[in-house]
């Protein structure tokens, strides 16, 4: 090819800087990672993977992270060994980093909310929605438990440096249109394998409108799409955050008197700081393997039918869907703002009489801060249950299991057969005003039929 | 074990097929976006025994499946397959389940890797994929990259694996590749 080599994308721009060369998507390259994290279902996989290297170190403690989240509070005798063996594993290996029940929270919120993440990072997670991470410019990928013990023993991984789909998304949003709905939106567009092993750059106006917390619920659903990672360029949003959450964190208790880790998490992740972020963007000439643009403005609040989450439409279009329980919670809408979302439809009305509605948020921050602003009494006043942060419900886990022929709506990612319980059952997905609306009408329902 | 012995063990997926290089078996053929949650529900994830895993496998979408299955037998199946979660207690299910081989149209990204990292066979191949009834005789030629319908005779070839992956493979998982590593060095 004649001429200057054209330009880079945002995640072949990150993979080059950690590669310490340029390069291109289809590129095989091995570069070190900035964090590892195994919770306590893929975390003892790991630790026996890692076992058959015969007694390696851990190549950089400081590195890794455990987060029980899935099956906690332990739910039985079996899931209470895994989570120990989380516990034993970091004893022995000098990881600082292990969050249990009391000082932890679901995985994707705690770690941007410890200030372990920052733009730039090269960051792997044994769970599928390591992909969040993007929405504050890392570099961002699910991987197996091998892949997460091989990891911890060289501090290496190896990728194929993805091709890019690059959407854009422009438009104002209308009323009581949040991330979790354009990310329902851009799924029904694309469907469950359009990204498949590519990167997805999220640009455009709606994306630059979003905070910080909705551009972690957008790239939480990348993987749904098939994507090995979704990433949003960092901007000054951005830099505030991870600027913040590094100050709150370096206090050691931080600014809410929670504290976050077993050992205040003052270093490691965070190496990342602000000044990563210069430069992090994508060439105007960058070469992308698709473009897509959508109007967010036509976006209405939606729902995504059983069995895929790419079977998104218009809650108000969903037709008479009775339900048995509402879930608010998990890595993909847990977080304060989701919340308050669903306390601005909950606060003064009654969850309906037939339906369970389980209220999760997602760490011990966001717990305290919706305590301290009310929400948690209004949740309460309104019938609906508030648990610690788990995972629980959202994989069918405990806390919210469905019964035979049960239908939830959730604000979780996944409505396949049986992710929620019996294979019978069926979960709709829903961002946080959504669910809580249909919390109250007792069926699916648009927030608009449910507040005046 | 030699980096040919181990080859070999990877190749036939343990071995328990007893089929070597060439591996064959009967037919099971399941839809496109055969997700994690089907082959390896949640409620079982409390445990990381893979027999337990795989007397379990594929449960909430063939009850039958790990019942009836034998050793060496071949899952056939659509696209997308495995899409999902990155619970490596899916690829270790099937394989602990006696199934030799995995033949899709298409592998979901992070399924392919935790199958080649746990030295699971797969090969991918629309063709054979869309063409291949249940309860077949196939046979699958890895190292020859050819799949074979032994009723109708049919064959197809299979896209060839990335050197370096192929190299996971040939050591026999990943955590082989870094021991191999290791001693080099040594």
């Amino acid at each position: 090819m004649p001429g200057k080599p054209s330009g880079l994308t945002l995640t072949e721009r990150i993979l080059s800087r950690a590669a310490g060369r340029e390069v291109r998507a289809g590129e095989l390259i091995e570069v070190p990672v900035d964090l590892i994290l195994a919770n306590d279902i893929t975390g003892p996989v790991a630790f026996k993977e890692f076992g058959r290297l015969g007694g390696v170190p851990v190549a950089d403690p400081d590195r890794v992270v455990l987060v029980a989240d899935h099956f906690v509070p332990n739910k039985d005798i079996a899931s209470a060994e895994l989570a120990k063996s989380l516990r034993e594993f970091a004893a022995a290996h000098g990881i600082d980093k292990c969050y249990d029940p009391g000082r932890g929270g679901i995985e994707h919120a705690l770690l941007p909310e410890a200030g372990l993440v920052g733009p730039g990072q090269v960051i792997i997670g044994g769970d599928s929605h390591t992909c969040t991470y993007g929405a504050l410019g890392a570099f961002a990928t699910g991987v197996g438990s091998t892949d997460v013990a091989a990891a911890m023993a060289t501090g290496l991984a190896w990728f194929k440096v993805p091709e890019t789909l690059r959407v854009t998304l422009t438009g104002q949003t209308g009323p009581w249109v949040g991330a979790k709905d354009l990310a329902l939106a851009v799924l029904a567009r694309l469907g469950v394998e359009r990204a498949n092993y590519m990167a997805v750059e999220y640009d455009g106006e709606s994306i630059a409108a979003l905070s910080v917390e909705g551009r972690l619920t957008l790239c939480n659903l990348g993987i749904e799409m098939g994507a090995k990672n979704a990433i949003v360029a960092p901007d000054a949003k951005t830099v505030e955050y991870v600027a913040e959450r590094a100050r709150v964190n370096g206090r050691g208790a931080g600014a809410t008197g929670v504290g976050t880790g077993a050992g205040a998490p003052t270093t490691g992740g965070l190496r990342a700081d602000g000044l990563r972020a210069d430069g992090l963007r994508a060439d105007p000439d960058a070469v992308y393997a698709g473009s897509v643009a959508i109007d967010a403005s036509t976006i209405e609040p939606m729902v995504a039918l059983p069995h895929l989450p790419s079977n998104g439409r218009a809650a108000a279009k969903a037709g008479d869907v009775p339900i048995d329980q509402v879930v608010i919670g998990s890595c993909t809408n847990g977080r304060l703002e989701d919340l308050r979302e669903a306390a601005r439809v909950l606060r003064g009305r009654r969850v309906h009489p037939r339906v369970r509605c389980l209220i999760i948020p997602a760490t011990q921050e966001v717990y305290l801060r919706a305590a301290r602003e009310g929400l948690l009494e209004a949740f309460v006043e309104a019938g609906a249950a508030v648990s610690a942060p788990t995972c629980g419900p959202c994989l069918g886990g405990h806390m919210g299991v469905l019964a035979s022929g049960e239908r939830c709506v959730a604000t979780t990612n996944r409505n396949f057969v049986g992710r929620m319980g019996h294979p019978s059952s069926e979960v709709y997905l829903a961002g946080p005003a959504v669910a809580a609306a249909s919390a109250v009408a007792g069926r699916v329902a648009d927030p608009r039929e449910v507040v005046a | 074990m030699s980096a040919k012995q181990a080859s070999k063990q990877a190749l036939t997926g343990t071995g328990a097929a007893g089929t070597g290089p060439l591996l064959e078996g009967r037919t099971w053929r399941y839809g496109d976006n055969v997700d994690t949650d089907v082959i390896i529900p949640a409620r079982y994830l409390n445990s990381i025994d893979p027999a337990e895993l795989g007397r379990h496998c594929l449960e909430d979408l063939d009850p039958g499946f790990a019942a009836a299955v034998r050793p060496g037998d071949i899952i056939v199946a659509g696209r997308n397959f495995g899409c999902g979660s990155s619970r490596e207690h899916a690829p270790l299910a099937i394989k602990a389940a006696g199934v030799g081989v995995v033949i899709a149209a298409s592998f979901a990204r992070i399924f392919f890797r935790n199958a080649v990292n746990i030295g699971l066979p797969i090969v991918e191949s629309p063709e054979a994929a869309a063409a291949i009834h249940g309860g077949r005789r196939v046979s699958v030629d890895l190292t020859g990259g050819l799949i074979r319908d032994l009723g109708s005779a049919e064959t197809w070839t299979v896209r060839p694996l990335p050197p370096f992956v192929l190299r996971i493979v040939q050591s026999g998982g990943l955590i082989n590749l870094i021991k191999e590593r290791h001693t080099d060095r040594a």
